[in-house]
């Protein structure tokens, strides 16, 4: 069964382990910069979202890239730019609403998840799971205990007298 | 290269700044951070000098290994000769500032002279300048990394920065990034305020190269397993430092009232479990797994609404069990006070405490504090003291000279109530029963201070075997007892001089958990990182050499084996209550004395404690200063 990157901003520290991995998986070295996933932090809230391409099932980016360089890659399910026919456009970067697809700050190519092939380094490092790589039943299974476990605090007030 | 990364040297009263790399030597000798921190501590400030003048140099310097994913390596050190002790001024900071000063080009910062007006220093990929702070000064340290951010129009920025404490001079002023990250001792921010540098900010987007990075990446996972698979990492991820008040505070290990009880009664609030109550989620810094810290959000009382990140177990203490205050909610404001105006907390607490017992026996009274009643648990004395002390106000003047200059100011015996080493006070532990710690709060270079060497896992009560291994000669496993804690110390001293100088976390090397990374895997990362190898003797040696280092520049400065002395209380006032392992028991002077001897003597110092000339020679110090950077 196909796995998706699942996304819990509830439980991420901040630490920006992801940014820091990912430059290193694929680019062998340690720049935030240049990393497919960035954490953004609103500090003196204490509000930290990481950010990362969602591999849409139907991707804008595919959508609008003129030379049809992106596409679906069957054995790990990520949306992936094939970098030979790639003319650096950006116009995925312009019009992904996500901010999944970036730009490098050396080479000025497009920065895209690919999910490592399939075993994300991201999520391998993410100690508290704010970025798992998970079977979709296994992802609705974690949304619906989410939300269960809200509808029990709602519950417990009202019944509370 | 890892290894690459540059020295800058920015003089504030002529804004001139000269570029230099850092010689392959001097890694070899000190690796970075405190090491190198220290090296040129040593190099560029002048035996004598007076702290607060423009003649005090300040050095910020990343880690070695600073950007790997692993093991907390965000850690960043800040040294100058310090205003509170006048001896070694050191600091560590975690957060994010540290790689980010490595993504922009650099390792080590010296700033020297004194800016006229306040200025700020700006580090962006391989460039530096000196810019104005008008728009800065005044500003809280909160608001300030706020205000470079919105100047820049990046979010991304990473600052050091002081608040109105250290504009104002207070002696033990901290520096500050993030919500929460301090480095809190030794007065860093009082130097910068003496410099009118309000903060150092960079943004880099530089590569950081490794030697061979897809076996670091895979060793990093290791480690991080390594790490969080520990009971100790498991239950600091969930409830921070603040996990070990409950042992402490029941077994009566924690001092309270300044120094007259080891335990707070009816300290049930200040039990971790309640930050739940305040708590939105954990927060880590720069590449950890551990995140040993809360945000938290208090939504009502008169201090509402309030955000901040902590607290540590150290503030428990400096605003729960020392101030007897028994209230979750004090602490939580107290923290946020003490980080907003760039207090260190541990001063401010042990200073506050110390004027409440003066208070208490008539040593001082209402006409020296301005009619605040400095009463036990008192709020509203607490927060109105910390506000004094950063504003350099009322009685708040008279703490904000440190130990020393409140000592002499008030005068009588107020000094015996002093919980000071060096005249740097001690944190909220109370060593009686714990003689290695008592040892390590004596001998450390910068004052009364756990981070220099607490050996934690001596409670743990290990197998004699097993201590005889890690610490390579008998040590005892009660940890009441003083039978081989000298060795400890000194081992310990030597293992956390190199975890800042690769600018690692402390709680990620043998702190609290004994299997955690130590010599062998430091070893294996900086070989795989930076292409250096380092067998665990050189490694222990490098130690050696940084904590010899400063012994030397403390001697400098006046220092004796007089000064490697515990407050007088600890030998004359026994424990009065806790568990039976706690109660009754204060330190014996005479097995005190004879553990700083065989401590000396692990070091390679004789019985004055001074460096002997075959040490210096081991370890290439004999003709230092030699001004290599």
């Amino acid at each position: 069964m196909q796995k998706i990157l699942f996304i819990d901003p509830e439980k991420c520290t901040g630490c920006r382990i992801c940014e820091t991995v990912c430059s290193m998986h694929h680019e062998k070295v340690c720049n935030p910069a240049r990393a497919r996933v960035h954490v953004a932090k609103w500090e003196a809230a204490g509000l930290y979202i990481p950010v990362v391409c969602l591999h849409c099932e139907a991707p804008i980016c595919e959508t609008v890239c003129p030379v049809r360089a992106i596409k679906r890659d069957e054995k790990t399910g990520a949306v992936v730019i094939d970098y030979d026919l790639c003319v650096g456009c950006r116009l995925c970067v312009l019009y992904c609403p996500f901010a999944g697809a970036g730009i490098d700050t050396l080479t000025g190519k497009i920065l895209k998840c690919d999910l490592c092939e399939g075993d994300p380094a991201c999520a391998r490092f993410c100690d508290p799971r704010a970025l798992q790589f998970v079977k979709v039943t296994r992802a609705n299974m974690m949304k619906m205990r989410k939300a269960a476990e809200r509808f029990s605090e709602v519950m417990q007030k009202l019944l509370t007298p | 290269m890892v290894s690459n990364r540059k020295i800058a040297y920015i003089n504030l009263s002529t804004g001139k700044v000269v570029q230099k790399p850092v010689p392959k030597v001097v890694r070899q000798l000190y690796l970075g951070g405190r090491g190198i921190d220290m090296y040129l501590l040593f190099n560029h400030v002048r035996p004598r000098i007076d702290p607060l003048s423009r003649e005090n140099v300040l050095f910020i310097g990343a880690g070695l290994l600073g950007g790997i994913p692993c093991l907390g390596s965000g850690r960043c050190d800040i040294a100058a000769k310090s205003p509170l002790t006048g001896a070694v001024g050191d600091s560590n900071i975690g957060g994010f500032f540290a790689p980010e000063l490595r993504f922009a080009g650099f390792d080590h910062l010296v700033i020297s002279g004194r800016s006229k007006k306040p200025a700020y220093v700006w580090v962006q990929d391989g460039e530096i300048e000196v810019r104005d702070a008008g728009y800065l000064w005044g500003k809280d340290t909160i608001e300030a990394q706020a205000a470079i951010r919105q100047d820049h129009g990046d979010e991304d920025i990473k600052s050091l920065v002081i608040g109105e404490a250290g504009e104002n001079l207070v002696k033990f002023a901290n520096v500050r990034t993030g919500m929460k990250n301090s480095a809190g001792r030794t007065g860093m921010g009082c130097v910068m305020g003496s410099k009118n540098l309000k903060a150092i900010a960079a943004r880099g987007t530089m590569d950081l190269e490794f030697t061979q990075p897809e076996r670091l990446l895979d060793y990093c996972e290791e480690m991080n397993d390594m790490i969080t698979s520990t009971r100790w990492a498991k239950a600091q991820s969930r409830w921070g430092t603040m996990i070990i008040f409950s042992n402490t505070n029941t077994t009566g290990l924690i001092r309270t009232k300044n120094f007259q009880l080891n335990l707070l009664e009816d300290g049930q609030d200040l039990e971790p479990e309640n930050i739940d109550r305040y708590s939105i989620g954990t927060a880590g810094c720069y590449g950890c797994s551990v995140h040993c810290r809360h945000r938290y959000v208090l939504e009502d009382g008169p201090y509402a609404p309030l955000f901040g990140e902590g607290p540590e177990y150290t503030s428990l203490g400096a605003f729960g069990t020392m101030v007897n205050c028994k209230k979750m909610e004090t602490v939580l404001v107290a923290n946020h006070l003490v980080n907003k105006h760039g207090l260190d907390t541990l001063e401010t607490g042990g200073l506050i405490a110390w004027a409440m017992e003066l208070y208490e026996k008539g040593l001082i009274n209402d006409k020296t504090t301005g009619g605040l009643k400095l009463d036990w648990g008192s709020d509203e004395a607490l927060f109105a003291l910390i506000r004094q002390i950063a504003k350099r106000e009322g009685f708040g003047d008279v703490l904000a000279n440190g130990f020393h200059g409140a000592i002499d100011k008030v005068g009588g015996d107020s000094a015996y109530y002093a919980i000071q080493v060096k005249g740097m006070s001690n944190l909220h532990s109370d060593e009686r029963p714990t003689p290695s710690f008592a040892l390590g709060i004596a001998t450390a270079t910068r004052g009364s201070d756990h981070l220099r060497s607490r050996p934690a896992i001596d409670m743990y009560g290990l197998p004699e075997e097993f201590l005889e291994e890690l610490y390579g000669g008998p040590v005892a496993s009660d940890y009441t007892s003083y039978e081989g804690k000298s060795r400890m110390i000194w081992w310990q001293e030597l293992l956390y001089a190199v975890t800042d100088s690769i600018g690692t976390c402390k709680f990620q090397t043998v702190f609290c958990a004994v299997h955690a990374p130590k010599w062998e895997e430091f070893s294996r990362l900086i070989q795989l990182a930076a292409g250096m190898k380092f067998s665990k003797a050189q490694l222990m040696q490098i130690g050696e050499r940084i904590y010899t280092l400063e012994r030397i520049f403390n001697l400098r400065e006046g220092f004796t084996r007089k000064d490697d002395r515990l407050p007088e209380r600890y030998f004359q006032e026994p424990t009065p209550i806790g568990l039976p392992i706690a109660k009754g028991r204060k330190i014996d002077e005479e097995k005190f004395e004879a553990m700083l001897d065989e401590y000396y003597a692990l070091h390679g110092w004789n019985k004055n404690g001074v460096p002997m000339k075959k040490t210096l020679a081991k370890l290439g110090l004999t003709a230092e200063p030699t001004h290599m950077v």
